[in-house]
């Protein structure tokens, strides 16, 4: 309905493009002198612009009269033969049919094509449709010459095309350029770019012409998952955007879930990005339906999908999410050292540290699109190995603090040692094994203890996705499947407590 | 975007990435024929934009235009090189040199029809999209858009017009040099 409009305005955007000067100004090749005639002849009008088109609202040429439905009059073997109507139509009595003029260009095209009746009536007046076995006109069959090359008429229409073909020169060098068009119409291929490309090709620019303005170490994996996920969205159709999500997560010693779909799981993403967002003095993503007073992740979604089930808010859609964390990460590389220890609260009194808030919103990022990838069947890859150890290295920091509330909350044993903040302590030992892993020391007795190899009392051996699916919450901790050695009550602490930094 | 590209803010290369990275690859992909070929015009291309981002004049048209330009050219001038040095390689048994001009200029306008696919008017191409590979007559595909099927005859019509003029373009005549890529090195230039 905006065709000719989009492309009007496409033009001087694009002037390489071969496509332009042919096509501004009609539909019809220049070369084709049926085509030239157009504006001229009612009853060829090249463009079909009948109502509700828009294509009574091109501006390049004189606002035509919309040519008559009715056969009757378009019967003669050549448009030449038809009377010329549009000639004589503005010497008529001008009243009439100045007023609808300007109308054309109107969206209302509904009531426009009966404005002009009156003076197109005389013609019209008492014609019948035409007898059956006539063959269409000639602006009719070159109208159809598109939908011909494409297969896609009737098998009369077709015919009719191909009988005319034969007597008429224009529409036969038309008919064979469009034909041969067809030829270059190719599937779309699928474009999913191998997601490592990216950092590939990035890492190639920079080292050619060293950025002035970086990306702060610490956002790259925030800005790698983000791009990466992005790359899934513009590949699903409206209807995914509505398939069911399942997110999952563990809490309260037990496995929770919700479920949504992938436009609330893009809602969720970006209200939680929002927490990382005002922190850095940006606006807030969900504007008035942001809660009143500071909020955790739990509650800005909740408040996100509320705005949205009552029509307060749209659902979310790909490009505010994707300018959001565009300018998320734009803003972090202005600011530079300065933001890395800014603290971004999350609710409930906790803290992160920006650096970590972008590492942990890059982890989130990762796993909320592999649930949308499992949910519409597309395959989705892990972060790059350095990667990923920032994030594991993330989790392994987070757990002496997750330790420490487990206690706190009754749900493992108090410390069986008191320990002097800054000193080691009891320890267990994390070894993520695989893409991404490496060595930890988890201190056990308090978060103020050191972690040293020397008082390990266990030690745990997974997988780094195994690892990340436990902290993720998409594993139950009984069930990761995970070398142990040592003391039994210490590992299963460890393994609830990363399953505890799962949330929504 | 290029003024930002120009400060060397590597934030402004990731986001150009982002929105022109399937266009540069699939272009080159269509005219090389091999996704590593694809993978290496993309680093060229990003490259080159990267290192001079002056060379790209607002005025002469838009930033996507430019970018699909280049990629174009790089590819068009590596599956050239490609070609004389396979018949440097085969030396009596290499193509003609006609033979590799027609594959150049077949490849070189399948890659601009695609260019000219994703760049029409969204309506011209959801009309084709439905005619060519759903299959449906303009009958159907009228009611799919909730068009006339005047206006469905004439999108059809429209959209393989603009689409034939792939046909009709002819950036890179083999006898040129400056249709090599713009100005020295450029993407030319492998790390």
């Amino acid at each position: 309905m905006n065709g000719p409009e989009e492309w009007d305005r496409r033009d001087p955007d694009d002037p390489h493009d071969p496509a332009a000067p042919n096509d501004r100004r009609d539909a019809d090749d220049p070369h084709d002198p049926a085509a030239r005639r157009a504006p001229k002849d009612p009853h060829d009008p090249g463009v079909p612009h009948g109502p509700g088109t828009g294509g009574a609202s091109r501006s390049g040429g004189p606002p035509r009269i919309p040519s008559p439905r009715t056969a009757a009059e378009d019967d003669g073997p050549l448009p030449d033969a038809t009377p010329p109507a549009a000639e004589p139509s503005p010497s008529e009595p001008p009243t009439p049919e100045s007023e609808p003029e300007p109308e054309p260009s109107e969206p209302e095209a509904k009531p426009e094509p009966s404005a002009p009746e009156p003076a197109t009536a005389p013609a019209n007046a008492g014609s019948t449709p035409a007898p059956a076995p006539a063959p269409p006109p000639h602006r009719v069959l070159k109208s159809l010459l598109g939908a011909w090359a494409l297969a896609a008429c009737s098998a009369e229409e077709t015919a009719a095309v191909e009988d005319h073909l034969t007597d008429c020169a224009p529409c036969a060098d038309e008919a064979l350029r469009l034909r041969d068009a067809v030829g270059l119409l190719h599937p779309a291929d699928p474009l999913d770019l191998d997601p490592l490309l990216r950092s590939r090709v990035l890492e190639g620019c920079l080292g050619r012409r060293p950025a002035r303005i970086p990306v702060p170490e610490w956002a790259a994996p925030y800005d790698a998952e983000t791009a990466k996920l992005d790359a899934l969205l513009s590949d699903m159709g409206e209807a995914e955007w509505q398939a069911p999500v399942r997110l999952r997560w563990f809490e309260d010693e037990r496995a929770a879930e919700r479920r949504t779909t992938v436009a609330g799981v893009i809602g969720h993403l970006m209200a939680v990005d929002g927490l990382v967002a005002t922190a850095l003095g940006l606006g807030d993503p969900l504007g008035a339906a942001a809660p009143h007073g500071p909020a955790g992740p739990d509650d800005r979604t909740e408040a996100c999908w509320q705005a949205i089930a009552d029509g307060r808010a749209p659902h979310a859609t790909r490009m505010p999410w994707r300018d959001q964390s565009h300018t998320l990460i734009r803003t972090v590389s202005f600011a530079g050292h300065g933001v890395t220890e800014l603290a971004v609260p999350y609710g409930g009194g906790a803290r992160l540290p920006l650096r970590d808030a972008f590492l942990d919103r890059a982890f989130e990022f990762w796993v909320h699109a592999g649930d949308i990838a499992e949910a519409v069947d597309y395959p989705y890859e892990a972060p790059a190995a350095g990667h990923l150890h920032l994030m594991v290295d993330l989790a392994a920091r987070l757990l002496p603090r997750a330790l420490a509330s487990r206690r706190r909350a009754g749900l493992a044993p108090p410390p069986q040692h008191l320990v002097e903040a800054g000193a080691p302590g009891r320890t267990l030992h994390l070894e993520v094994e695989g893409c991404g892993g490496g060595h930890w020391y988890i201190p056990l007795d308090s978060p103020g203890a050191v972690g040293t190899p020397d008082r390990t009392v266990a030690h745990i051996a997974l997988d780094s996705m195994e690892f990340c699916q436990l902290a993720a919450g998409h594993v139950p901790p009984e069930e990761t499947a995970a070398g142990q050695h040592g003391e039994p009550e210490a590992i299963r602490d460890v393994l609830f407590a990363t399953a505890s930094l799962s949330r929504l | 975007m290029q003024q930002r590209l120009a400060r060397g803010e590597a934030a402004a290369l990731g986001e150009l990435y982002d929105r022109f990275a399937s266009l540069v690859h699939s272009l080159a992909r269509r005219v090389l024929g091999s996704e590593t070929a694809a993978d290496r015009i993309t680093r060229e291309v990003f490259g080159y934009i990267w290192e001079n981002p002056d060379s790209y004049d607002p005025k002469q048209g838009s930033l996507r235009s430019w970018v699909a330009q280049l990629a174009h050219r790089q590819s068009v001038h590596r599956l050239r090189q490609a070609g004389a040095a396979s018949a440097r390689d085969r030396g009596e048994d290499a193509p003609e040199p006609a033979e590799l001009e027609r594959q150049i200029r077949a490849a070189s306008t399948a890659a601009r029809a695609d260019y000219i696919v994703t760049s029409m008017p969204a309506p011209l191409r959801a009309a084709l999209e439905l005619a060519y590979f759903q299959r449906r007559d303009y009958r159907q595909t009228a009611a799919d858009l909730g068009v006339t099927e005047d206006e469905a005859r004439r999108r059809l019509r429209l959209g393989l017009q603009l689409l034939s003029t792939a046909h009709n373009h002819q950036a890179l005549p083999p006898a040129r040099p400056a249709e090599s890529p713009p100005s020295g090195p450029g993407p030319g230039r492998q790390p």
